[in-house]
This record gives C-alpha cells, structure tokens and sequence, in this order.
C-alpha cells in the first residue's frame, strides 16, 4: 500500500483515487460547518452594540445556527468588533491562539478594517496587522444587514473550502 | 492513573481560600473591555483594583488636530448607546465658547433626541444588568423598544447609532410629518411596555435579593467619589443638570427628577425607570410644542452642508485646510476656557474647552461620568461577593468607549 | 452668594497664592499657586460648601497664546468646583512648573480623584504628592512618554514594545495558517 501512496510535499502523501471520496465529504462537512458557526463574544466598541441587536429579535442570528459562546475554546469564528489598541493587541491574540481550528477571523465596522477615524499612537490600524482575516465588514457601526451580509460570504467561503480537514500534516 | 499524571501544585497551608484572579478583558459580563483584578478569600471580595485603558482611542490629542465641527464626528462614539447626547453636549461646550445663538426649534429637537437617547441609553443599560442578573426576557424585551428608536433615528438622520445629528448653532435635518407620527405612537405605548418591565422584575424575589442592599453608597461617599447622574440621585442627592444649569429647551418643559433613597442597587433600578417615564412625558411635550422657524442660527459656522440638495459648498484643497480656512477668518472667535456639563443618560457629562483663536480647540478634555464611576468600583465592592460586584458593575451602567475616550 | 464673591474670600484668605483672575462667557476662573492648594480645596470645601469636584484635569501651555488671561507656567492643574446646595460654582487653575512637576493630591478630600490625578500623570507628566496609587491608567504600564504634551506626535514617536514583540510573534506563527496571504502580515502595499 505505501507504494501506491503519491508524495505531494515533504510530509504529506496522497492516496490516488482518494479525491472521489473525498470531494463529496468535503461539500458535507462544509455545509456542517458553515450551518453552525460559533463566534466568540468579543466586542470591544459601538460595533459591537450592532453585533447584539442582531443577535437580538428583529434580526435573528439564531436562525443561522450562529450562537454566541463564552469560551474561545468552544468557538470558531472570531468576530472583531470595534477599535482595536495597542494595550488589547496581546489579549486579542490569546484568545486567537486558543481557538481550535478550523477558526475564522471577521473584521466588523471601519476601526477592525483598518483603523478607522483614529489614527493615533494608541490604534492599531487594522486587525490585519497581526491576525489573518477572512472577511472584511465596513461601515461605521455597520447595519445589522450588513453583518448579516459578512456572515453569509463567510459561510460562502467555507462552502468553497477543500482540502481543510483532509490534508495530513 | 499513571504516575505523570500526579501532579503536585504546593498550596500554602491555611490559606487555602486567599487567591487573585483576573476578570476580563474579554468577559461577557463586564459590559465591554474592562479588567478587574480580583483578590478573594473564598467568594468574597477583599480588594478589586479596576484595570482601564483597552479602549484608549486618544480623543483628547486628536482633537487638538481637527477642527470643531470635524471633532463633532468623534464624540458619538464616546458614550455610543446614547450618542445623540454627547452630540448635544459638544454643540452646547462650543457654542457657549464661541458664542453662538441656536434657534428655538432647534432647542425643542435637540431636547427631544436627547430625551430619546436617555431612553435608548437606560434600556441598554437595563438589558445587560438583567441579562448579567440572569433575567434574559428582559433583554430582548428591551431591545424590541430599541429598534423602534433606533429606526427613527435612521430616518431622520441617516444612521442608527452614530448620527451626529446636531451642527454648530443648530441641528441638521428637520423632521418630517412621518416622524412625528411615529414618535407619536410610540410615546402612546411607552408606558404600557415600562409596566411590562416591571411586571417581569420589580417584586421578583431573585431580582429583590441580588439588588436591595447591593452596593449601597451614603450621600455623602456618592458625592465624594465625584458620582454623577442616576447613580448619584438613588442616594437621596438632588442634583440633575437639566434643573441646575438648564440648557436646548429643558426650561420650557415640565418634569420631575426622580430621587431614590437607600442607595443600593434597587434605588437605582427604579430611578431609571422612573426617569424613563419622565422622558416620555418630556417627548410628549417636545411633540405638543414644537415651534415652527429655522434649525440653524443665521451666525452659525458656514460649514453646515446645505439643505437644499445641487448646491454644492466650494472647500479649496486640500479639503481639510480649506475647511480650517473658512473658519480662521472669521473675526469672532475669542479665546478663553469653559466648562459646560450636560446631563447625560450615565451622568454628568462635561466638555472643557480652551480656545485659542483659531479654528481647532487648544485643548479638549471630555469628562466622563463612566470613567469617575469604575474608579468607584474600588470602594464599592470591598467585602461584598463575586457575584455582587456583577450587579454593581450593571448598576452604575458603564460604557467603556467613554471611560477610555 | 454669586461664584463673584467666592473669587473676593479666596482673594481675601490667600492673598499670596492668588494670581489672577477673570471671568469668560459668565464663568468665574482662578489662577493660583500650586503651593498650598490642599488648604485652599479644604476651604472650598469645607467653608464654600462646594462639596462636588466636577472636573480635574491637566493642560500644556507651551503653545497657548493666551492675551487675555496668561498663564504663569509651562503646566496647569484645572479644578472646576460646584456647590450643589448653593448653586455655585468656580474654577482654580494652580500653576505648576516645568522643572518640578508636581502638585499635592486631593485624595484626601474627594475620593474620586484618585483615577482623575492618575489619569492626569498619565496623560501629561504631572505628578501628586501624596497620592496612594500613582502609575499609569490609560496606555499601557510600561508606555513611554506622555502622550498629551505638545511635543508628543499625533501617531506615536517611539514604539511600544509590547505591540512589536506580538507583531513578531504573529509573523512567525502566520506559517501555520491555512490561507497564506501573498504579503506578510502587517506588511500594506
């Protein structure tokens, strides 16, 4: 058997024939991850009052099966709300690192995408400078329409994920 | 079990109890980013030292580089469930200093969106103290009210959060008959849904325990812990800036200023519901009275976009200098200091001015309620439990964009 | 009693630390020494019945040019004092210099001015004698610099350490991400 295995990189080595297997577990598993997306609660600033209403009535997050947890263990989507400075960066990060993957970053509202109005010395200009973001939300605060928006492409991406939890590294 | 799974952490013999833990800064319960080192023995509180600073924007130096009417923009984003409040304070702080004369319909708007962010502000305030209580209907209870609010504010100025509705010497936008029709009914149905409120908490026995007796102040320590608003008046003290120093038109309407008196959690829940029910009876009188005239004064900065659409205002570039220009012709600019307080939905909100002559304000310092108030938390939460201090953090109603600035 | 007449007993009980004073827009405003400004708060206090200190803040003057009241010294402490019983109020501007940037703490007498003086360390460099607790309140502990003196840039001089270690940090970890980005993170085009 190890003979019939296709070595793609240093490490990693295929099994021909897999990918038919694979692909339509691929589109599953997608499918379940993106129907249950679990942010943290992180708000830090006005965004994340409209990140609350809507989760609250009105605009329901519940209905996408997005439930806000407490832990960032429990979690994998990351929603930055709000002003990001330089005393929160490293606590930022932490609750990054200790979130298993497959994990997601959001960026919501003009100050997470690039620092916003405040270019000061106490701002950093942009989530991006030290965390991987995936979707980019502006607006100052966005619409809850808006999040909801963010939250829908994100779920496209995970959608039109391949190879995420199949690669043996 | 193996033996590498036997670990031994040495604990020191008899004082099992003491030990110091960290709340937050991200934590559901404390209202935004704020940090509170704990010192327990056992549940109990022996020393909570509050951590600020997560939020740090730098307010007060960008401040000094922008332009009056630019920095009109930054203070929605101080106290942001109430933003329409800060707006006002702003506009009131330099108008004061520079002089200028604000019409009176304009007042009469500027009361009303005050009053309708004191309720926006007291409804968020009220949802995450109950939701950190435990009761969770009132939550979403809470923010059913806030949208029809918060959808009012979007129709007259656009956005739903940061308006920055109010200019120099006036506001922006007038409202349309629609508003008022709206605000009509939704100040008819107000109190129907208070009374919902206080079905669901006012004689619950879980609420009556967390709250009564929980974080008393005397008058006295209230008045020299330099607390404000709310807070200040579940005491017993009467001191509301609308009747002290009145300003936009707090004059001309009839209300009563709620007083509390064993100025513990309780006291304060029920001033704010009680405060609620005076702003809508100030809305109502807003309503009734509204005079028709202009919305902006005539000697207002020439930097109001004008109201008709197609008419464009000509800046030279760069846009800022340009904008700076217009302002440091004008010849009425006097320098000197000022310090004007209005009464926001947290407290005593307070902008101190120095002018300089020019077109940017040589410095600007915003006090802000929410920042004397977690310094508070220090003397208030000595001897009480873990859980108590959750209630007292929800009851002095903090926000930290404004602690922070 | 008009705040007019507050500004007169201040005049008449310390006559040596009362510089100057001036009214603007209808407000009363008191430029005094920094020396004894614990025995004027207590008076305030205690005599005035001005029980609520409604703002404590810090100023820079180095680039003020201020014809109509000057002011002495390079910093100034601002106190805005109101008698919530009588209805009046007052502001004390105490001079404090350059070279010896300190002023006694009010601790003592209003307890909520603890985290205002803190915050005014912080933010300006000024220190209070006398203060239980005095270290940085609002930029984190180790910041260097204070970031409200004129000198200070808008966007910061020197870097903070704490923010450059997590940058580097993040930098390294970025290999173990999924998606990995065409630039470095924190590099902008």
């Amino acid at each position: 058997m190890n003979s019939d295995l296709v070595k793609i990189e240093e490490g990693v080595k295929f099994i021909p024939g897999a990918s038919a297997l694979v692909g339509p577990l691929n589109k599953i598993i997608n499918w379940g991850r993106s129907g249950s997306m679990w942010p943290v609660t992180f708000g830090l600033a006005c965004c994340a009052i409209e990140m609350m209403v809507a989760g609250a009535s009105t605009n329901d997050l519940d209905r996408f099966g997005i439930i806000f947890r407490a832990s960032p263990r429990q979690a994998d989507c990351l929603i930055l709300a709000g002003t990001i400075t330089k005393k929160m960066a490293p606590v930022i990060r932490r609750v990054y690192d200790q979130m298993p993957e497959p994990r997601y970053v959001l960026a919501m509202g003009s100050c997470a995408c690039s620092g916003g109005v405040f270019d000061t010395y106490a701002v950093v200009q942009g989530g991006d400078e030290f965390l991987p973001v995936d979707v980019y939300i502006p607006g100052c605060p966005p619409r809850p329409e808006a999040l909801l928006e963010g939250l829908i492409k994100l779920q496209e991406k995970i959608n039109g994920e391949q190879g995420r939890w199949s690669q043996l590294t | 079990m193996s033996k590498a799974m036997n670990i031994d952490i040495p604990v020191p013999a008899g004082n099992e109890d003491h030990y110091r833990i960290k709340m937050g800064p991200q934590h559901p319960a404390t209202h935004g980013v704020l940090r509170v080192d704990l010192d327990l023995q056992g549940e109990t509180i022996l020393e909570c030292v509050p951590h600020v600073g997560y939020l740090h924007r730098g307010f007060e130096k960008l401040a000094e580089h922008r332009s009056y009417v630019q920095n009109l923009v930054l203070t929605d984003r101080l106290d942001y469930i109430a933003a329409m409040a800060n707006n006002v304070g702003y506009c009131e702080a330099v108008e004061k200093l520079l002089g200028i004369e604000v019409p009176l319909r304009a007042k009469y708007l500027r009361t009303m969106v005050c009053e309708m962010s004191r309720i926006t502000g007291h409804l968020l305030g009220l949802a995450t103290h109950a939701l950190d209580i435990g009761a969770m209907t009132v939550f979403l209870y809470c923010f059913r009210e806030r949208e029809v609010l918060l959808e009012l504010f979007a129709e007259l100025c656009g956005a739903r959060l940061t308006p920055t509705y109010t200019r120099l010497g006036g506001v922006r936008q007038d409202v349309t008959h629609s508003i008022m029709m709206k605000l009509e009914r939704f100040v008819d149905e107000f109190p129907a849904n208070i009374e919902e409120y206080e079905t669901l908490i006012d004689t619950n026995r879980i609420w009556l325990k967390r709250t009564v007796d929980v974080g008393t102040l005397s008058a006295e320590d209230a008045v020299s812990l330099c607390i404000t608003g709310p807070s200040l008046r579940g005491s017993g003290v009467d001191y509301d800036i609308r009747k002290h120093f009145p300003y936009a038109a707090y004059d001309l309407v009839d209300f009563e200023v709620p007083l509390g008196e064993a100025g513990d959690t309780y006291a304060r829940y029920r001033c704010r519901m009680e405060e609620m029910r005076q702003s809508n009876n100030i809305l109502r009188q807003c309503i009734e009275q509204m005079p028709p005239g202009p919305i902006v004064g005539d000697d207002a900065p020439d930097l109001v976009m004008p109201v008709k659409p197609g008419r464009k205002v000509e800046v030279d570039a760069p846009a800022r200098q340009g904008l700076i220009k217009l302002i440091e012709d004008r010849e009425t600019f006097m320098e000197g200091d000022i310090y004007v307080p209005t009464e926001a939905p947290k407290g005593e909100l307070g902008f101190y001015f120095i002018s300089d002559g020019n077109g940017s304000p040589y410095r600007m310092h915003i006090r802000s309620p929410s920042f004397i108030h977690i310094g508070a938390l220090k003397t208030m939460a000595k001897g009480t439990m873990v859980a108590d201090l959750i209630a007292i953090i929800g009851t002095m109603d903090v926000v930290l964009g404004e602690c922070d600035r | 009693m008009e705040s007019t007449d507050i500004v007169e007993k201040l005049r008449k009980k310390f006559s040596d630390d009362v510089l100057d004073s001036y009214q603007h827009r209808g407000q009363n405003g008191v430029l005094i020494r920094r020396d004894h400004i614990l025995d004027v708060c207590t008076y305030l206090r205690d005599e005035c019945s001005m029980n609520h200190l409604m703002c404590l803040t810090g100023v820079d003057n180095s680039k003020r040019k201020a014809t109509a009241a000057p002011c002495y010294e390079r910093f100034e402490v601002v106190y805005q004092f109101y008698s919530i019983a009588e209805k009046y109020r007052i502001r004390l501007r105490a001079q404090v210099p350059e070279d010896d940037c300190s002023i006694e703490s009010i601790t003592s007498l209003w307890i909520g001015a603890d985290w205002l003086e803190r915050e005014c360390y912080d933010l300006m460099g000024i220190h209070f004698d006398g203060h239980p607790d005095l270290r940085r309140i609002l930029t984190p502990d180790d910041w260097e610099g204070h970031p409200l003196r004129k000198e200070y840039p808008l966007r910061g001089d020197g870097k903070w350490t704490g923010y450059e270690e997590l940058k580097a940090k993040s930098k390294e970890l970025s290999r173990f991400d999924f998606y990995q980005k065409d630039h470095e993170i924190g590099e902008h085009e």
